[in-house]
């Protein structure tokens, strides 16, 4: 379905705006205003900004280790992810859970993950519900190019394809897991190809290409609802930074001239290049909407910087929900 | 260190120094032996444990796998029923989580259930503590569901040398061990022999002699009982410190022994209280040295609850050298300052 131009609006809304939440985290990061680990979203925002356009809000999304771009995809606050990852007590999870446990189930984002292949079945559920609730709603897996080696991901996808839930799985093939290239540890090219040894509809897309991403996700999200049962999308990108932390050159397993091929196709920066000389969006309007998401990126960080740690007492609050009869 | 170890040159070497000398020891020494796991081969581990080893003994000796924590463990099964004998990475102990029914249904069990017709020389490594803001799912201590199976041996290393001797202990072994690095001595210096040495499973070691108390712990809460050790000694306490090392199977002999020494033990460990090695360790003092007890035996360790991601709590959560000295101050019937 070609994207109308508030869709194409909204797509270069989100992308940049996780761009500019995590290019800032990386910031604090490095001056050691973050604790714990990073896993940066840079370089892939085209996924999660293509699928949750798709998506309504009540459709779920179950995340990753890299899933601050999943948050704000589906419409994260700011503040609430900066404060959380800088272990604060006004963010998302009161300072309890970090960026690898980021969440927000009021967007139904059910969280980032801190196992990998521990999200996937999680969608599974949440899209086992939806179709029990007899509803329309469809849950998003986003899953790593590496989780599709772990049995939690062959499980719970062979699970929905049997059961034909409403799940839509989007694979960001980003070529590495950690350290260690695709190639070494899969037999097959396209991680797309297990669709087909599930049973289920598998497509690849340039995951580079926002709209592309879009169309795609359309399609599964459309088949999901009308209770056709699961669809594999491969979405090809890249990382730029450092599987953890925010270096990008000179790394063992990687070549400095694949990072930068990489960064040519860079999905931001083509997408504005195609959109104005498509006279769809004009450069001025793009240089706005930087300009007020600059702003509201620096206002989250202020609020994170301003938030306190979390109170002692709550180190035992939140184990089990309190009893209530 | 016990008398196992030969007269040899000793240097300072860190944590994972000791641990990645004792691997290209073992693999010069016994072709059997190889690694596998996640960036384990061309990254040299994700802390540094496996550096160089692949630039010595090849792709075919230290394998990079797939992130597949069930099948890196059945691989290492598999392979040690076959005559090799494999040392498996998992790169966080939570991650044992995952690869639970390899290691305690199959690995565990296998020689028993054959009637004695399999061994199983497998060695599993991995790094366990929290105090690092890695939250709920990579920061636990788990090692008290691992002993409650039987079949598994586990080592939890409180310092260089020791790991290095555990380490090779465990590979030599012929039962399936686990060896479990604290993720924040990576860094600690300590003397270390240069030649091979085992330090044998099952075999305590007194870290520190004294009279008044004795405090069990093991792992990363050794160094920090010794700091309170230290600060208690200026207030005319005297601490025994005794590691057990292995904690499966734990040397009750020298923690009754001491117990019987000093009439007062605490326990302290990073993992959760309630079920932890503490309790197992205390039953078995009571059994073996009640008469001798002049008060309960107390325990230092984790609240319940998962382990929190920011520092503001993960600082209450992990016991220190602070709460490790009011504990053995209450022990002793003795004021706890600010108390
Ligand atoms: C069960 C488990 N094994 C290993 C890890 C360590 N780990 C974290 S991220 C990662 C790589 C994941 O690769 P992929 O799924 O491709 O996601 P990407 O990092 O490329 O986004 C690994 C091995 C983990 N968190 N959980
Ligand atoms: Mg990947």
């Amino acid at each position: 379905m070609e994207p109308t131009v508030d869709i194409l609006k909204d797509l270069h809304y989100r992308m940049l705006r996780i761009r500019l939440f995590e290019e800032a985290a990386g910031r604090l990061f490095e001056g050691n205003k973050m604790p714990g680990f990073l896993h940066l979203y840079v370089g892939q925002e085209a996924v999660a900004a293509g699928v949750c356009v798709a998506m309504r809000d009540d459709d779920q999304v179950s995340s990753t280790h890299r899933g601050h771009g999943h948050l704000v995809a589906k419409g994260g606050d700011l503040n609430k992810m900066m404060a959380e990852l800088m272990g604060k007590a006004d963010g998302y999870c009161n300072g309890k859970g970090g960026s690898m446990h980021i969440c927000d189930l009021d967007l139904n984002m059910l969280g980032a993950n801190g196992i990998v292949g521990g999200g996937t079945p999680i969608a599974v559920g949440a899209g086992f519900a939806n179709k029990y609730k007899g509803n329309d709603t469809v849950s998003v897996a986003f899953f790593g190019d590496g989780s599709t080696n772990i049995g939690a991901f062959h499980e719970a996808i062979n699970m929905a394809a049997a059961l034909r839930l409403p799940v839509l799985f989007v694979c960001e093939n980003n070529e590495y897991g950690e350290y260690t290239r695709r190639d070494k540890v899969m037999a097959i090219n396209d991680v797309v190809d297990r669709a087909a040894g599930y049973g289920i509809p598998g497509v690849i897309v340039d995951g580079m290409d926002a709209v592309a991403v879009y169309e795609a996700a359309v399609e599964g999200l459309a088949r999901a609802r009308r209770g056709e049962g699961p669809t594999f999308i491969e979405a090809k990108t890249y990382r730029y930074y450092n599987h953890h932390g925010v270096q990008t050159l000179g790394m063992k397993y990687r070549t400095d001239e694949e990072v930068d091929a990489w960064k040519a196709k860079d999905c931001i920066e083509g997408f504005e290049r195609r959109v104005t000389e498509a006279g769809l969006i004009s450069a001025d309007e793009l240089a706005a909407v930087r300009v007020e998401l600059e702003a509201e990126v620096e206002a989250a960080v202020e609020f994170g910087e301003n938030s306190p740690l979390p109170e002692v007492s709550t180190l035992l609050t939140d184990v089990y929900t309190e009893v209530s009869r | 260190m016990t008398a196992t170890e030969p007269e040899a040159e000793v240097r300072e070497l860190t944590y994972l120094g000791a641990f990645n000398e004792a691997l290209f020891q073992l693999m010069r020494e016994d072709e059997d032996i190889f690694i596998a796991g996640e960036d384990v081969g061309l990254t040299g581990g994700v802390f540094g444990s496996f550096a160089g080893l692949i630039d010595e003994f090849g792709e075919r000796r230290c394998v990079d796998t797939p992130i597949s924590e069930q099948a890196i463990v059945g691989l290492g099964i598999g392979a040690a029923v076959s005559g090799l004998r494999p040392i498996v990475d998992l790169m966080f102990m939570d991650f044992i989580l995952v690869a639970m029914d390899q290691i305690a249904n199959q690995a565990a069990k296998l020689k028993y259930m054959f009637g004695g017709n399999a061994t199983l020389p497998l060695t599993i490594t991995t790094n366990g503590g929290a105090g690092v803001s890695a939250a709920a799912q990579h920061s636990q201590s788990l090692e008290a569901m691992l002993c409650h199976v039987p079949g598994l041996k586990v080592v939890m290393p409180s310092s260089p040398a020791d790991l290095k001797g555990l380490l090779v202990a465990c590979v030599r072994e012929d039962n399936p061990t686990i060896l479990v690095k604290n993720k924040r001595m990576f860094g600690k210096r300590g003397p270390v022999p240069e030649a091979l040495y085992e330090i044998p499973l099952g075999v305590g070691n007194v870290v520190r002699e004294g009279t008044d108390v004795t405090v069990v712990a093991y792992g990363r809460m050794v160094p920090e009982s010794e700091k309170a050790a230290e600060r208690l000694a200026e207030e005319g306490v005297s601490c025994e410190i005794v590691d057990p090392r292995t904690v499966q199977p734990l040397d009750t002999d020298l923690l009754v022994a001491s117990a019987r020494k000093t009439n007062r033990v605490v326990v302290v460990h990073e993992a959760v209280r309630f079920g932890g090695l503490g309790a197992e360790i205390a039953a078995q003092i009571q059994e073996e040295a009640f008469d001798y007890l002049d008060a309960p035996v107390a325990r230092i360790a984790a609240p319940f609850s998962p382990i929190p991601f920011s520092p503001g709590l993960e600082r209450h959560y992990v016991p220190n050298a602070k709460r490790i000295s009011e504990g053995i101050l209450e022990t002793l019937g003795r004021p706890v300052p600010g108390a």
